[in-house]
């Protein structure tokens, strides 16, 4: 086991998963090469998404390969800050949505 | 990494490497870092075994399709990616002794596409007098290599554009953005704005217009330490942004990969990114590219006459492995013999689309 739980050479091992489930693997990237493809949605949109993605569920791998993602697609930065706050503000709204919630029950509860 | 790393690199590459006396400068050592490291301790294989694996050992030449002609090393920029490591402390100029050579292998050459290129050509003092000349030769296509900025930099190069058309050449010139951060960030302050204008320039007189015969292409390498992405989908990205904020026009962009030799390679190491990039090189590697590799159509000749497969192996001085290494022996036929002489660079041009001085090539 290495020091860290997280190794950035690790990302390069990705593909190996398929090893230890060939079947399973091989359709996970099969379906993942489909969905980036060029469709109703650019892949250079998809891109913006996966790095807001990554963001929101703080995957180290994700971000640093959809930075270089966006990089080698011609991403300006400020393009992908402005994807990074679209997630952090789904976040933190999923967040404070759920405040109705407690209002809710405080209501409730209250006299 | 630190930012104040890529500071002093870029403070540095306002000279070449070769006047900082940088030892990236000395060709034996870029080639004891490709052959070393990842490749020695046998982490990554070596260019030579991976094509081997498809049967493409030795890498033989095709018909030859392109002669490109490197008129000089002097530039005006100091582009931090160069490969030439070109900048105007460059004294290496061809002389008109050996384009009078050049220009007997250009009558009588089977090629169909002339490429000059440099450094700047246009500051070769023999340019416009070679370029007169070889226009008389008939060659189907004829590329001049031009980096934009050249055409504002003096007085006397601002009749560039009619010049080019008047002699019907084929512009060809480098803009690694249609922003002006990272355009600059790669080529220097204020190259933005000046390429800007000279584009317009250049569309003044037809260049780049739909459906005109002037053609004119761009070409696009990324600055940093990553590959470029589709080339299609990247042309489409620059002719919307360019065609909106500045009402320019163009024919076709090329993305072209940075190769990990000189000013790049110094900047690779500089920033701690050579390993992840051999690796992302290797890993894209794609033998459908090697097929249509651009040292399987084209001779590179240097300023001073010596023959290489290309323009990268001219840089590492990695002559023809061929009787015929020099324009005053010129034969096609012998040439058209030999094997392509290889390294670990070669990479650059084989990885996912493939890459080369005419854009993607799988």
């Amino acid at each position: 086991m290495a020091d860290s739980y997280y190794d950035p050479a690790d990302l390069r091992k990705f593909g190996n998963i398929t090893e230890w489930s060939e079947e399973l693997g091989t359709k996970f990237f099969d379906y993942y090469g489909k969905v980036f493809e060029e469709g109703a949605l650019s892949a250079r949109e998809k891109s913006l998404i996966a790095l807001a993605v990554a963001h929101v569920v703080k995957c180290p791998y994700c971000i640093d390969a959809y930075t270089k993602d966006g990089l080698q697609r011609g991403i300006t930065k400020e393009e992908m800050m402005e994807a990074v706050h679209a997630g952090a503000a789904i976040e933190s709204g999923a967040t404070l949505v759920h405040g109705v919630m407690m209002m809710n029950k405080y209501n409730k509860l209250s006299m | 990494m630190g930012q104040s790393i890529l500071t002093d690199i870029k403070n540095a590459a306002k000279k070449s490497l070769k006047a900082r006396h940088n030892e990236l400068a000395d060709t034996h050592r870029q080639m004891d870092i490709l052959n070393g490291g990842l490749f020695a301790n046998g982490e990554l294989p070596y260019f030579k075994d991976k094509i081997a694996q498809t049967g493409q050992f030795p890498l033989k030449p095709k018909k030859l399709e392109i002669l490109q002609i490197n008129v000089g090393y002097m530039c005006n920029q100091v582009c931090e990616h160069c490969h030439v490591d070109a900048g105007p402390d460059r004294k290496e100029i061809m002389t008109r002794d050996t384009m009078e050579l050049c220009l007997e292998v250009i009558r009588n050459t089977g090629a169909h596409t002339l490429d000059l290129t440099g450094g700047a050509p246009e500051m070769n003092p023999d340019f416009r007098w070679f370029v007169e000349e070889a226009s008389k030769a008939g060659i189907q296509d004829f590329i001049v290599r031009s980096n934009l900025t050249i055409i504002l930099a003096n007085k006397k190069y601002h009749d560039l554009p009619e010049f080019f058309k008047k002699h019907n050449v084929h512009v060809v010139s480098s803009m690694p953005h249609y922003t002006k951060g990272k355009t600059d960030k790669q080529r220097g302050d204020g190259v933005f704005d000046k390429s800007i204008q000279a584009l317009q320039k250049l569309n003044e007189v037809g260049y780049g217009m739909p459906n005109s015969d002037l053609r004119l292409d761009l070409v696009y390498n990324p600055s940093g330490a990553f590959l470029p992405s589709d080339q299609s989908a990247m042309e489409r990205d620059f002719k919307k942004a360019l065609k909106a904020d500045f009402g320019i026009e163009f024919h076709n962009l090329f993305a072209i990969t940075n190769l990990p030799i000189s000013r790049f390679l110094d900047y690779l190491i500089a920033s701690d990114n050579y390993e992840d990039y051999m690796y992302a090189l290797v890993e894209a590697y794609n033998p459908a590219a090697v097929e249509n590799v651009m040292c399987t159509n084209t001779i590179s000749v240097s300023w001073d006459g010596w023959l290489y497969d290309c323009d990268f192996n001219q840089m590492l001085d990695l002559k023809v492995a061929s009787k015929v290494k020099h324009i005053k022996e010129y034969n096609e036929d012998v040439l058209n013999d030999r094997s392509i002489v290889i390294s670990q660079h070669c990479y650059g041009c084989t990885a996912g689309a493939g890459s080369s001085c005419q854009g993607t090539v799988a």
